[in-house]
């Protein structure tokens, strides 16, 4: 089985493997191409309160050294959960660039 | 930060699902507590989608993908096979949608329910077939627009009471879930894994295009739904003893406040709107009479 970073690379048949589930996740599917806005995180005014976390359906609200909220931009979607969620408002969108 | 459900993510980065996708939330949200002693079955869904294409997995779990009628039935199967080789204490899950669940996995579900078989089943209703492209299911609500159900002719008939028809197997535990109350999800979730026999979730799972929404607002539908009492959060033991957990308050607030979030009811006039609210209400005022009584 022949892999490049998170991808796997079949070429014949003695590639496939006997059970599906061994081989890779969806980690290689790059979802934070798919957003035309950007979360951005106001470090100054988040609490570390985990709301946005909580609700975040990408698994894409991770936790900075100092307890703040960060968004993982490999794979944050770009839906504004956060945003609506955060109770003191710290989250905003701005428009993606290209 | 502070971290009021379990930490641990089972579900990866990278699934498939829509941009603010309800479904996917409630899974991340149950397998975090069901935890990675879990085997899941999905019937056709959104979410045998959402997991990634071969030879790729969403979730950190054994999974199981099999045919649209048939989630229970090979949950149960799985639950046998496990009992078999001496393992009684893995979870055997079946995931499916309203579809697979309202419409044609009624009779596997009844089937595994009436057995009383050690497992969960869990729907996540989207109130249509969402994955082939917002069809009308039983679980739509009376109204409401899908493209089988154009404005011309929306759904004519009520979203069918499927707690109900779960309550009628006198099976251990049912309960309701919202992805808007994860700590109410995560607690009912954990009693659950305490009782033997076959419980059953009912889980509210907005879909930004299918209900026509902004994928910022499925949270605050699915609140709303609580809010307004068109989704009580409740349980109900061994089919007849019911308690509402949510709302608080029974002067719930009006129908419009949600509907007017969605495209997918634009088209409702004041009388329908009235109409749905009346609904509503009566079906609430059972649900405190059959709590009443049976406490
Ligand atoms: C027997 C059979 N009929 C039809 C289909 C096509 N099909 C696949 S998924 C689906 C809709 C599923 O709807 P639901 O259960 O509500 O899940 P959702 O897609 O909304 O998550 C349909 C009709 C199928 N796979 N098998
Ligand atoms: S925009 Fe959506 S996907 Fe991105 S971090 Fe916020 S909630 Fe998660
Ligand atoms: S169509 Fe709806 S339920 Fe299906 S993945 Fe998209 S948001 Fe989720
Ligand atoms: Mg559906």
């Amino acid at each position: 089985m022949k892999k490049d970073g998170d991808k796997i690379i079949f070429e014949n048949a003695a590639d496939l493997p006997d059970m599906a589930k061994s081989m890779g996740t969806t980690r290689f599917n790059k979802t934070g191409t798919w957003r035309n806005e950007r979360p951005i995180v106001d470090t100054d005014k988040c609490t570390g309160c985990g709301i946005c976390w909580k609700y975040c359906p990408d698994m894409s609200i991770l936790e900075d050294e100092n307890g703040k909220a960060a968004i993982d931009y490999e794979f944050c979607k770009g839906c504004a959960i956060c945003v609506e969620v955060c109770p003191v408002k710290a989250i905003s969108m701005v428009e993606e660039e290209k | 930060m502070k971290y009021t459900i379990p930490k641990e993510e089972l579900v990866h980065p990278g699934h498939l699902a829509c941009q603010g996708c309800g479904g996917a939330l409630a899974m991340r949200i149950m397998l975090k507590t069901l935890g990675k002693n879990t085997i899941l079955t999905f019937p056709a869904c959104c979410w045998s989608v959402i997991d990634g294409p071969f030879p790729y997995s969403a979730v950190k779990v054994p999974l199981f993908h099999t045919a649209f009628e048939t989630a229970a039935v090979v949950a149960s199967g799985i639950k046998a096979a496990l009992n078999r080789v001496g393992d009684p204490k893995t979870n055997s899950v079946a995931w499916a949608g309203d579809g697979g669940t309202f419409d044609i996995g009624i009779q596997a579900l009844s089937g595994s329910a009436e057995r009383n078989d050690d497992m969960f089943y869990f729907v996540y209703d989207n109130e249509a077939y969402m994955n082939t492209g917002i069809q009308r299911s039983s679980a739509t609500p009376k109204g409401a627009w899908t493209t089988t159900t154009p404005v011309n002719h929306p759904k004519a008939t009520p979203k069918k009471d499927i707690l109900a028809i779960m309550a009628a197997h006198k099976i251990p535990y049912i309960a309701t879930a919202s992805i808007a109350y994860p700590e109410d999800f995560t607690r009912k979730l954990e009693k659950a894994k305490e009782i033997k026999g076959f419980k059953f979730f009912h889980i509210f799972a907005p879909c930004p295009p299918g209900w026509r929404a902004n994928p910022k607002d499925t949270i605050t539908l699915a609140k709303l739904a609580v809010e307004t009492k068109l989704f009580p959060l409740l349980e109900i033991e061994d089919g007849e003893k019911y308690t509402i957990n949510l709302p608080k308050k029974d002067k719930g607030k009006p129908i419009e406040d949600y509907l007017k979030l969605q495209g997918r009811f634009k088209h409702l006039k004041e009388n329908d709107i009235k109409e749905m609210q009346t609904f509503i209400d009566k079906k609430y005022n059972r649900l405190k009479i059959l709590e009443e009584i049976s406490q």
